[in-house]
């Protein structure tokens, strides 16, 4: 298991083995301005480092990771809005490189599920609390029961 | 010949495991009393073989036996000591043992510090654990043996990774072990009354202590785990929503409610079934995460093939486990009658909605983590379920928890006043609105939901402060009397109010450090210097410097804060040969206030390097905020009333005020 | 312990009884939920989650237009992947695992079976050429795809990857990873028959 996690964060760390040696393209520039370098980053943290375990580009050292960092800088300072950006991810790596997964009926139930659960489990405590405030008041005492009950309330005395 | 003794004792282990999973059930249904007294002693016996076990793989590290091929794959002779320890769990096969391991340790500390517990009751919470116990053996012994011989003998190990050799990572498996492994005492409990067909009142009192070590370790091994993420890999997060930690969160989560119901199970004698179901979902929670993490099914990495074969195994036994478990509830549960009513609006009333709220979270986690697993079997598509799904979804369902947290040890049992309770919290209200409005009116950016949060951590800790203020009678009696009061409080009392007191630091350390972190990534020149918050951080230049098994960059900060210099920050970007890999060491500063964190990227050409920069205000409190849960559990743990049988007693306290534990 | 301390248990009132068709479905609830979830974990043991499928299937292939490896025309662009059934390979020098798949390649251009294109994903050309004196040229076009641009258009996050273009220049499938004996002889060569005779392809 942790050989695993190990050798993942290996892979994003040293970005893909040899192609940190072949690190071409100089620093990673940032846009002027900076309202659209803050869009720029907040973009960076919903998308999906594709060769990473479950990192998002922000994060990631790994090459494909930067070159999508940059790849959204450029569209941001060609003037799309943030869901064209989204957009133009999905429509080459699909949803699953959004780390929210969209709204659709694919994913209706992992998005309502909580409320439902909630909701479910909620009306299931309610219930219970219902039941048990109704249930008849227990039987009451049998001759028998009220004599022992009179001699051991006698013997307390 | 120390491999080959080491595997005898697994073997062996295997066998009393087997005897101990059975004899004891059968003498405990037919009340044969020889068969029921054969439990202690096959723990104990368990417990030395696997002990034996894990001593000889232990022992095959210590002296880099490369004739095992367990040790050879994890394992090199250059490790530094610690290390080479530490490889022994660092692999599948290995921290296989250390599970069993710790599974005999709990039973055998049940075998003979449970005392007070009658003596079939005990037979047969020892025979769940045994029967766990053979199901790993097994798989230990037929897919996943660590004594494999290897023939020629390598000259040297493979197992050199630097990741590995760090403390934080080496050493949280044992913690979240004892963690969820732990509640397999819980379970145990929970499938002995399951049995017996009935939930006595003292079950809840038996249970509590072993589930409050459990929850103990394992809020430190989630601690320890997050932690190592923080200043190990080179941006400062802490948390990811990783099934891998997912699958350690949620046991987390259903632990705590369980450690909450199991307390009016104790008191009130009601929520019996739903508090021993409970229990058994904890611990099935623990295998599920065994499961999650070494059958790969859930992983993301380009390269890597998973073995089918592994997965198949753990999860049949995880299914004869938890349906086993659950076939027996629900034959069972329909007779585990209730006890006590009580108003919704009671104390019983605050932890049902406490429970409620953390297993909807519980099964949230569960929800997000497993459900790209589902759509791809179901439709193929490929999602991604990411931190913007969990913080979303978690941080709407504890909210509430949170806010209850205060006011709940406020009501007592069975009926209370919302509004009476809300009223002895006016301090802490008042508290909660002057920081609001403190952050409000003086800081630049205060995000709503930033500030609904705050406010909830200060609500929890000025409410924790406030119920403690209560029972000392602070200021409303002579000081003396204060401290008299202070002094005997039973030290669950003050258990809880340290616990609840650190997740209120640990909720505070959350939001400011996510909301209010100054991140700066630019390339510098020597000379260069960035102004972050109050501090200014100006490089000093990079170069190279020598390490034993790797070269290093390292770059120079000084670093200024009204012009008086305050510290240097030396980060380093380190690239090991063997295996070839890069790692980032940031130079971490905690100061009050935040942390102080730098990272050297990559040089980009004229002198110039790639540098990342930051200020994370209060972040320690996240970790500061676990190790204050972790106090306040172990200060409960050592009430002495968890440790003996203690009904007699309690009798005669019934007549305390009902405020008193 | 005296008789008035018998807890209320013993005492079974009516609503008990009849509740216990409700209070077995409340117990039997964790059950079944378990059944759900444990019969997609096994389904999930034989699914690769690692592997993400290209969203490009189906869809034509993407404008682009790379120049050639210096001293080594022709370079490749779309219109170059209509009028014929090809491959397109995503290789590199530095891809290791490129190396599996290669002898694979080239025994598909000696035979005749099909055209395969190169693209040269984020290489440094001296280094791509040399990688293709040593190891064999199967490529008709190779496309120099410095910055990895045209990668992302296609969807490339590894390499090696292959893709299977029709004579329209629609991408039909795609392999990711090394193409082995087994994905050659099971996969790619049906599917490339299949396209050919205009019969629909599952990949």
């Amino acid at each position: 298991m942790l050989k695993r996690l190990s050798l993942a964060l290996v892979l994003c760390v040293a970005g893909l083995g040899a192609a940190a040696a072949q690190q071409a393209g100089g620093p990673e520039q940032h846009l002027d301005d900076p309202a659209l370098e803050r869009r720029a980053v907040e973009l960076h943290k919903e998308l999906r480092c594709l060769v990473c375990q479950n990192q998002s580009i922000a994060e990631s050292n790994a090459d494909l990771a930067r070159d999508l960092r940059v790849l959204v800088r450029e569209r941001l300072a060609a003037g799309d809005s943030d869901q064209e950006v989204r957009d133009f991810m999905v429509a080459r790596y699909g949803d699953w490189v959004l780390l929210a997964p969209p709204v659709k009926r694919d994913t209706w139930l992992l998005w309502f599920g909580p409320a439902l659960v909630l909701l479910l489990a909620a009306a299931g405590v309610v219930l219970w609390y219902r039941r048990r405030a109704g249930a008849a008041p227990p039987a009451p005492l049998s001759e028998d029961e009220r004599r022992r009950l009179a001699h051991l309330l006698k013997a307390e005395d | 010949m120390v491999a080959e003794i080491g595997h005898f004792a697994l073997v062996l282990a295997f066998l009393v495991a087997l005897v101990q999973g059975t004899l004891p059930l059968i003498g405990a249904a037919r009340g044969d009393e020889r068969l029921i007294a054969l439990a202690r002693p096959a723990a104990s016996a368990g417990f030395l073989a696997i002990a034996t076990a894990f001593g000889a793989l232990t022992w095959l590290y210590v002296v880099s036996d490369f004739s095992v091929l367990n040790v050879v794959n994890n394992s090199h002779s250059a490790k530094p000591m610690l290390y080479k320890i530490a490889g022994v769990w660092g692999n599948h096969e290995g921290s296989l043992v250390l599970w069993v391991l710790i599974l005999a340790l709990f039973g055998l500390a049940v075998a003979w510090l449970g005392s007070n517990l009658p003596a079939a009751f005990r037979a047969r919470v020892l025979a769940v654990q045994a029967l766990i116990a053979v199901g790993f053996l097994a798989f230990s012994l037929f897919t996943s043996n660590p004594f494999e011989r290897v023939a020629p003998a390598p000259p040297d190990g493979r197992g050199l990774n630097p990741l590995l050799q760090d403390p934080g990572l080496a050493f949280h498996p044992p913690f979240l072990y004892l963690g969820y492994v732990g509640f397999s005492i819980a379970f145990s409990f929970a499938i002995a009354a399951l049995i017996e067909g009935r939930v006595e009142p003292a079950w809840a009192r038996w249970v509590r202590p072993w589930t409050l070590a459990a929850w103990c370790f394992l809020t430190l091994g989630i601690a320890l785990g997050s932690w190592w993420a923080y200043y190990e890999l080179g941006w400062g997060g802490w948390w990811f929503w990783d099934p891998v930690e997912n699958a350690s969160f949620m046991p987390w989560l259903a632990g705590t409610a369980l450690l909450h119901s199991a307390i009016v199970v104790e008191k009130r004698e009601t929520l019996k079934s739903w508090t021993v179901l409970l229990a058994i979902l904890t611990f099935s929670l623990s295998l599920l995460g065994t499961f999650l993490v070494r059958s790969g099914v859930l992983t993301s990495v380009h390269a890597f093939a998973s073995d089918p074969a592994r997965g198949v195994f753990i999860l049949a036994f995880l299914t004869i486990v938890v349906a086993g478990s659950l076939t027996l509830y629900a034959v069972r549960a329909p007779g585990l009658a209730g006890g006590g009513l009580f108003r919704p609006v009671s104390r019983e009333g605050a932890l049902v909605l406490n429970n409620l709220l953390l297993a909807t979270a519980c099964a949230t986690v569960l929800l997000g983590t497993l459900y790209p697993l589902f759509l791809d079997a179901v439709s193929g598509a490929k999602i991604s379920v990411g931190p913007p799904y969990f913080n979303t979804t978690f941080g709407a369902l504890i909210a509430p928890v949170l806010a209850a947290a205060a006011i709940g040890p406020l009501l007592p049992w069975k009926r209370g006043d919302l509004g009476a309770a809300l009223q002895r919290l006016t301090a802490a209200l008042a508290a909660v609105a002057v920081s609001v409005l403190a952050i409000y009116a003086y800081v630049d950016r205060a995000p709503w939901l930033a500030l609904a949060f705050i406010g909830l951590g200060v609500w929890l800790i000025a409410g924790a402060a406030v119920e403690w203020a209560e029972r000392v009678k602070l200021f409303r009696a002579a000081p003396a009397e204060s401290w008299r009061r202070a002094a005997g409080l039973p030290r669950a009392a003050w258990g809880m109010t340290l616990a609840h007191a650190g997740a209120g630091v640990l909720v505070l350390g959350v939001v400011a450090s996510s909301t209010w972190e100054i991140e700066k990534l630019q390339t510098m020149r020597p000379g260069d210097a960035v102004d972050i918050g109050p501090y200014r951080m100006r490089f000093e230049g990079a170069g190279p410097v020598p390490g034993p098994n790797y070269a290093a960059i390292e770059g120079r900060f000084r670093v200024q804060r009204n012009g008086v210099e305050v510290t240097v920050l030396r980060p380093e970007s380190r690239t090991y040969t063997d295996p070839p890999m890069q790692t980032t060491e940031a130079a971490i500063r905690p100061r009050f206030g935040g942390d102080l964190y730098a990272v050297i990227g990559e040089p980009t050409g004229a002198g110039a390097w790639a540098t990342r920069l930051y200020f994370k205000p209060l972040v320690h409190w996240i970790w500061g905020g676990a190790l204050l849960m972790v106090l306040g559990g172990a200060i409960s743990l050592s009430d002495r009333r968890h440790r003996l049988g203690v009904p007699a007693r309690r009798r005669q306290a019934g007549l305390a005020p009902a405020a008193a534990e | 312990m005296s008789d008035s301390e018998a807890p209320a248990s013993t005492r079974t009132t009516a609503p008990a009884r009849t509740g216990w068709r409700a209070r077995l479905a409340v117990a039997v609830a964790p059950l079944a939920l378990f059944a759900v979830i444990g019969g997609f974990l096994f389904q999930g043991l034989y699914l690769k989650p690692q592997e993400i499928p290209s969203v490009l299937i189906g869809r034509p292939v993407p404008g682009f237009a790379l120049p050639a490896l210096p001293g080594r025309p022709p370079g490749l662009s779309s219109s170059d992947l209509t009028g014929e059934v090809s491959l397109v390979n995503v290789f590199a020098s530095w891809c290791i695992a490129c190396r599996y798949e290669h002898p694979l390649l080239m025994r598909l251009k000696e035979q005749g079976v099909v055209t395969v294109h190169g693209l040269n994903y984020k290489d440094t050309p001296e280094a791509a050429l040399g990688w293709l004196e040593r190891f064999g040229d199967p490529y008709v076009g190779v496309g120099d795809d410095r910055k990895g641009r045209v990668g992302i258009d296609w969807g490339v996050y590894g390499v090696p990857e292959t893709f299977l273009v029709d004579a329209q220049g629609m991408i039909r499938c795609k392999q990711i990873g090394p193409i082995t004996e087994r994905d050659l002889a099971e996969r790619l060569l049906p599917a490339i028959e299949a396209v050919r005779a205009g019969r629909p392809v599952k990949c």
